[in-house]
C-alpha cells in the first residue's frame, strides 16, 4: 500500500484522506496513520505546488550552475554543499556524476540577480573551482508533468 | 442494382450500440463512461519502436502467421504468466485485433449447424460471427447472483449433440466479471467429457483486480481444445494498432491461418514491431495502468454504495455493471433519460445481450476528476427518480 499511496500523493498532494482511502481500498484511519509515519520518517518531505509562472506577470529566472568543487576532507561534499543550499534563492542541489561535482538550480527574479549570486556569493567560495551558468529558456515538462498540454478526448464517444 | 444482397448479412441486426453513438455524438458537452478501450496512452517506448519500425523501411508484409520475434515473444509471455507453452513456429498466429481471431477462429471450426454456446451479457461480435460462421448460436443467460460467472448446471443444459465450441469471454465485458480456477475447474470436466472446443477470449487477461488470471487452457487437457486469444489493445492500450493473437493447438492455427492469409495477409507491420517492445518491456506500464483501474474500480464501487445502488463487485476488465432494476425503467429508457437529463452517457447493458436489461455498463476508462462528475451527477439522476417514484 505504502507504494501505491505515495505514488497518489506525489502527483497530487491536495487529495485528502476520505478519498486516499477509496482508492487504496483501505480505512481512513489507516491512511492517516501511514502518512503521519511517513513524515515523521522523513519520506514526505513536503507538499508543494507546481506553477507556471510564465503564465502569470510575475518574472522569474531559473537557471541550472554546474559547479565543480574541491571536496573538503572528512567531509566529502557535504560541507560545501551545505554552504550552498543554505542561500534561500537555491531551489535544489545535487551532487552528480561526470564532468563536475554539484549541480545548483536557482530562481530569481531577473538575470542580473543570477549573474551576482554566481559572481558574488557563489565563485567567492574557497572550494568552488569553477561554475557554468544555464539559463533555463522554456519548462516543457516539470516534476512529471508536461506544461500547456490541454488535450482533448479523441476516442469514440461510445464503443463496444 | 435489383439482385438481393446475402440473406444472412441482411438479417444481422446492427449494434445495439449504433443508435445510442448517433445520440451521443451529436451532444456537445456530454460526459461519456460509454469507452470500451484505455483512456492511456501507448506507453512512449512501444510507440518509439513503432516509428522506429518505419523509418528503417520495416513497411513491408511479415509472414502470414505474424513475425518470428513476436511469436516468440507471445510464446514467452503466455508461458511465464500462464505456464502453457505454444510453439511460436505451429500454435500461435498474430491476426488484426482479437476480433479477427474470434472470427477466423469459430470458421476454422464450424460446419453449418454447428451449435456455439455463447455466454450472455457479453462482447458484442461472438453471436454475429458465429451467424456468419453458419453455426446457430445458443445463449447461456448469466445471472448476477452468479457474479456474472459461468455455472457448470447452466453450461451443462445448453449442450445438446450439436454442441460445437464454448465461447468463455473472461475477465469479461461489459459485466467486468471473472473466472477463477475452482470456476474454471467445474466447467473444464464437462467440457472434456462433452468434448467441445473452448475459444477462451482473454483480451482483458492483464486486467483483473484479485488474483492474476488464469487461462482456462492452464488446466488438465484443455490446451488441445481450446483456442486462446488476446491481444495488445486493452493490457498495452494499443486499440488503435489493431493487433491480437490466436493461441491453439497447430492443427487449428494452421486452418486459421489459411483463412487468415486469404482475407488478411497479415496483421500490420509497424504495430507487429511495436508489439514485440511491449511484450519485452513493457509489464511496468501494464502494472501502472492497472493500479489506476484499480483506484478508479474501487471509486466507483464505493460511490455506488454511497447512492446506494445496487452493484455486484467486478474483478476483471475495467467495467462495472449496476442494477437499475429498482427504477422501473428499462436498461434503454435509463440511458437515454440519463444522457438527456444529465448528458451523462452509459451503455444499456442490453447492448450485450437480451440478459443485459436491467444493467448498464459503466467504462471507468476515465480519470477520476471525470468519474466525480459523473458519479455526482448520476446521484443526482437518482435521487430525483427515487423520490418520484415515492
Amino acid at each position: 500500500m505504502r507504494e501505491e499511496l505515495l505514488a497518489i500523493l506525489e502527483k497530487n498532494s491536495r487529495i485528502d484522506f476520505k478519498e486516499l482511502a477509496v482508492l487504496l481500498g483501505v480505512s481512513e484511519e489507516k491512511v492517516l496513520e501511514e502518512i503521519t509515519a511517513l513524515e515523521k520518517d522523513g519520506i514526505i518531505c513536503g507538499y508543494h505546488t507546481l506553477i507556471n509562472w510564465e503564465k502569470t506577470s510575475i518574472e522569474k529566472v531559473n537557471a541550472l550552475i554546474e559547479v565543480k568543487v574541491t571536496p573538503q576532507r572528512g567531509q566529502g561534499f557535504d560541507r560545501i554543499a551545505e554552504r550552498i543550499y543554505n542561500y534561500p534563492e537555491v531551489r535544489a542541489v545535487y551532487l552528480i556524476s561526470g564532468g563536475y561535482d554539484l549541480l545548483v538550480t536557482l530562481e530569481e527574479k531577473t538575470l542580473k540577480e543570477i549573474a551576482n549570486f554566481v559572481s558574488d556569493k557563489l565563485s567567492t567560495l574557497d572550494s568552488v573551482l569553477s561554475t557554468a551558468t544555464h539559463f533555463i529558456l522554456k519548462k516543457y515538462k516539470d516534476h512529471g508533468t508536461i506544461i500547456n498540454q490541454n488535450r482533448n478526448d479523441e476516442r469514440e464517444v461510445i464503443t463496444p | 442494382m435489383t439482385k438481393p444482397l446475402s440473406e444472412k448479412v441482411l438479417n444481422l441486426k446492427p449494434s445495439g450500440i449504433r443508435k445510442f453513438f448517433d445520440i451521443v455524438s451529436e451532444m456537445k458537452d456530454a460526459i461519456s463512461l460509454g469507452v470500451g478501450e484505455p483512456d492511456f496512452d501507448t506507453p512512449w517506448h512501444i510507440r518509439d519502436e513503432g516509428i522506429y519500425a518505419l523509418e528503417r523501411g520495416r513497411t513491408f508484409y511479415t509472414s502470414n502467421a505474424g513475425l518470428k520475434d513476436l511469436r516468440q515473444e507471445i510464446s514467452n509471455y503466455i508461458s511465464r504468466t500462464q505456464g502453457v507453452n505454444y510453439s511460436p513456429d505451429s500454435e500461435i498466429l498474430v491476426t488484426v485485433g482479437g476480433s479477427e481471431a474470434i472470427d477466423i477462429g469459430l470458421r476454422a471450426i464450424i460446419n453449418e449447424g454447428d451449435e456455439v454456446i455463447i455466454p450472455q451479457p457479453s462482447y458484442v461480435s461472438y453471436e454475429p460471427c458465429a451467424i456468419l460462421a453458419n453455426a446457430k448460436p445458443v445463449i447461456i443467460n448469466l445471472k448476477e447472483e452468479n457474479e456474472f460467472r459461468l455455472k457448470p448446471e447452466e453450461l451443462l443444459s445448453a449442450i445438446t449433440e450439436k454442441t460445437k465450441v464454448l465461447i468463455l469471454p473472461y475477465p469479461n465485458n461489459p459485466t467486468g466479471a471473472i473466472m477463477e480456477k475452482e470456476d474454471l475447474e467445474s466447467i473444464a470436466e464437462i467440457i472434456r467429457e462433452k468434448d467441445l472446443y473452448v475459444m477462451s477470449d482473454e483480451i482483458y487477461a492483464a486486467l483483473t483486480y484479485k488474483d492474476r488470471h488464469t487461462s482456462i487452457a492452464s488446466l488438465d487437457r484443455m490446451k488441445e481444445r481450446t483456442i486462446l486469444i488476446n491481444g495488445f489493445s486493452k493490457a498495452y492500450a494499443m486499440t488503435g494498432w489493431r493487433l491480437g493473437y490466436a493461441c491453439a493447438p497447430k492443427e487449428i492455427i494452421s486452418q486459421m491461418t489459411k483463412i487468415h492469409q486469404y482475407a488478411i495477409m497479415c496483421a500490420p507491420t509497424t504495430s507487429q514491431y511495436a508489439a514485440v517492445e511491449a511484450l519485452k518491456n513493457g509489464d511496468d506500464d501494464v502494472e501502472l495502468m492497472r493500479k489506476a483501474y484499480n483506484q478508479r474500480r474501487r471509486f466507483l464501487m464505493n460511490a455506488f454504495k454511497e447512492m446506494k445502488l445496487d452493484c455486484f463487485e467486478p474483478y476483471g476488465a475495467f467495467y462495472v455493471f449496476p442494477s437499475i432494476k429498482e427504477f422501473g425503467m428499462t436498461s434503454e429508457e435509463f440511458a437515454t433519460k440519463f444522457l438527456m437529463e444529465e448528458k451523462v452517457a452509459v451503455v444499456p447493458g442490453t447492448a450485450f445481450g437480451a440478459c443485459g436489461e436491467g444493467f448498464l455498463r459503466i467504462s471507468y476508462a476515465y480519470s477520476i476528476d471525470n468519474l466525480k462528475v459523473a458519479m455526482e451527477r448520476l446521484n443526482r439522476f437518482i435521487t430525483n427518480l427515487r423520490k418520484v417514484k415515492q
